[in-house]
């Protein structure tokens, strides 16, 4: 009962994200969708390692964190024009 | 009793996050769309990752939990604060409603050096 | 030399963390060695992270502090929160939005970072540009003092204190 709230919570709120990468009129309205999208999956993961009671789901949670910052902070150099190295 | 506090946790968290996700829909430009998302998101999901502490019975995934919280905790706000000077930098107009823009004019404006 | 071992440790702290068992079975010695090694090599190649006067962190008084700003963060963050859900899911969307500029006298590049990240998280306010003398220019998405001195007394105040504790 309490999953299915989260899931569909969760993923109501992932549409909202589509939507504003889908549509956003600029291209930083379009980052900033992926970037909260990123943060969201987070939690998306953590609630399905409770949901599936395996271990090594929370592994995921982490590298997606880790994976979706540097992604983000990659975007941001783009915006700015200047290359990745900086 | 532990059950119930992570379970709560975990339904707070989701209503942030989902209050966070409708501001990036309905709010009017990039910089209140990324204050709303980056504030909700971030507390829900760390809510989120405090509840799965909770409640997950290996104590390893616990602290893994707790780790990936302080993690989002620190960058989340550190890659708006990038995405809102990009924005910035790149010449996203405010609001049309906006009160006032003390940057814009300033010498600073989109200069490179950072401290 | 100070900066690689500070950054060893920290390395070597996380890895521990990450690969412990806890309570299950008693920790390999591979994972232990892995962890050295892997960290070893972080803090060789990692030249270009300065940590100025590494051995603050050894200070149990800044250690104090930080756990009474992590307390006094998490109350502002909630009431972030609230902040934004009201405004938000208010039909008519109270928002007077603008940049304004505020002043630090914090001089630390590790300072700086800490108190523009706790503004993004806290009501109503996000950093949007650090520049080198100490200026901040923040989103403010209720804006309700224009001037220099109001605003920063308004918005950098709050954390000033502590943060001069913490990090400086």
């Amino acid at each position: 009962m309490v999953a299915a709230v989260l899931v569909v919570v969760l993923g109501s709120s992932a549409v909202l994200c589509l939507y504003r990468i889908g549509r956003g009129p600029t291209t930083p309205d379009r980052m900033v969708g992926i970037d909260i999208l990123g943060v969201l999956v987070v939690g998306f993961v953590s609630v399905a390692c409770i949901m599936t009671g395996r271990d090594f789901v929370i592994n995921i949670a982490l590298a997606w964190a880790l994976l979706s910052f540097v992604g983000t902070l990659a975007l941001a150099k783009h915006l700015e024009g200047k290359g990745f190295d900086e | 009793m532990s059950s119930w506090l992570g379970t709560l946790l975990l339904l707070v968290g989701a209503a942030f996050d989902l209050v966070g996700c409708i501001g990036l829909v309905r709010l009017p430009d990039v910089y209140n769309r990324l204050q709303a998302g980056t504030k909700c998101v971030t507390l829900g999901t760390c809510l989120i990752l405090l509840g799965t502490a909770v409640l997950v019975d290996c104590p390893a995934c616990s602290v893994k939990a707790i780790l990936c919280l302080l993690f989002v905790l620190v960058t989340s706000p550190t890659a708006a604060h990038a995405l809102a000077r990009g924005a910035k930098v790149s010449g996203v107009p405010l609001w049309e409603g906006s009160v006032l823009d003390q940057w814009e004019g300033t010498a600073d404006a989109g200069r490179d050096e950072r401290p | 030399m100070k900066n690689r071992i500070t950054l060893f440790t920290v390395c070597l702290i996380v890895w521990l963390l990450l690969v412990w068992p806890f309570g299950r079975s008693p920790a390999g010695v591979p994972d232990v060695v892995a962890g050295v090694l892997v960290a070893a090599v972080t803090a060789a190649i990692m030249r270009e992270i300065s940590m100025e006067r590494a051995d603050r962190w050894l200070n149990p008084v800044r250690w104090f502090w930080a756990a009474v700003y992590l307390v006094v963060l998490t109350y502002y963050i909630i009431r972030a929160n609230l902040d934004v859900a009201y405004r938000v899911l208010h039909p008519a969307m109270p928002i007077r939005p603008g940049i304004v500029r505020v002043r630090t006298r914090l001089k630390g590049a590790g300072a700086r970072t800490l108190l523009a990240n706790s503004i993004t998280l806290t009501p109503g306010t996000l950093s949007v540009e650090v520049t080198p003398d100490g200026d901040l220019f923040i989103h403010w998405i209720n804006v309700t003092a224009t001037g220099i001195e109001r605003a920063t007394e308004r918005i950098v105040g709050r954390f000033e204190w502590f943060i001069s504790r913490i990090a400086e």
